[in-house]
């Protein structure tokens, strides 16, 4: 059972993956983009990872996915008539090549390193969100003050940079 | 039971769908788009591991990550809007302000 959701996940999610940067409409790529980025959040429930699933579910499709489908609407692009680079079918064919090897190596390999401190017996326990919330407010503090930081930047850089110029005042700027 | 070279597997592939996103189309939002994708690759190799590996860590960094590609889209698309306000075109082609 749980074999048949990871093909389905899996196999989805490449093919919105695929279709993301092969539709002409930048909407389409959008909406292809909103597909990946669910089935991605299902592969996260089958990795027991719940929390990661509503972030992603929350912030990825609820807050992202938004932003760019408003800027989409916003610019009302059209849909170019050559929108491939010019040297694509020069970089697709050593891409497939180099891909079909590392997927070689990666199925080949075992995988078999050092096991955690967290095994899933614990974290069914008491839960996902609590095993996440114990690691990060302990081992990982710095990271998250550090992301915090971040994204205050960031927010003051996109509304910095978003601004709509303000034009000159040449009286002021005489004296 | 799923091996976790599978997962390790469609990562890859979705990785490298978005690297060809990102060198073959010329739509910068379509480009910002697939840096998304290759950021989710990163997010299921780390969430695998830190499953199969029974360590929390990838969880964590996997949230990070997501917090970070937020910022990034904000001022990816903050950058676009400036440059389709000049120019009226979000072609990488066409985007040389910077070019020496």
């Amino acid at each position: 059972m749980i074999e048949m959701f990871f093909a389905y996940f899996a196999l989805v999610s490449i093919a919105a993956g695929v279709l993301t940067v092969s539709l002409r409409h930048p909407v389409h790529c959008a909406l292809s983009l909103l597909v990946l980025l669910l089935h991605v959040s299902g592969l996260f429930i089958l990795l027991n990872a719940e929390f990661l699933w509503a972030v992603q579910v929350i912030v990825y499709v609820g807050a992202i996915l938004v932003l760019y489908l408003f800027v989409l609407m916003l610019l009302n692009l059209k849909s170019d008539e050559r929108y491939f680079h010019p040297s694509a079918l020069y970089i697709l064919g050593p891409a497939v090549v180099g891909g079909g090897y590392v997927l070689y190596l990666l199925l080949r390999s075992p995988f078999s390193g050092a096991k955690g401190d967290t095994p899933a017996a614990a974290v069914l326990q008491d839960g996902n969100t609590y095993a996440v919330g114990i690691k990060m407010f302990s081992d990982h503090l710095l990271q998250f003050e550090i992301v915090g930081i971040f994204l205050l930047g960031a927010i003051i850089g996109a509304i910095v940079l978003a601004k709509t110029p303000k034009p000159l005042d040449r009286e002021r700027e005489r004296l | 039971m799923i091996p976790l070279s599978a997962y390790t597997a469609v990562s890859a592939v979705l990785f490298m769908t978005g690297l060809l996103g990102v060198l073959v189309r010329r739509n910068f939002i379509i480009v910002l788009m697939s840096v998304e994708i290759m950021m989710n690759a990163a997010n299921i190799n780390l969430v695998a591991f830190s499953h199969y590996l029974e360590s929390m860590a990838g969880q964590l960094v996997a949230l990070f990550i997501i917090a970070i590609a937020a910022g990034e889209a904000a001022v990816g698309l903050a950058i676009i809007i400036v440059v389709f306000r000049g120019k009226i075109s979000t072609n990488v082609d066409e985007m040389n302000l910077l070019k020496w």
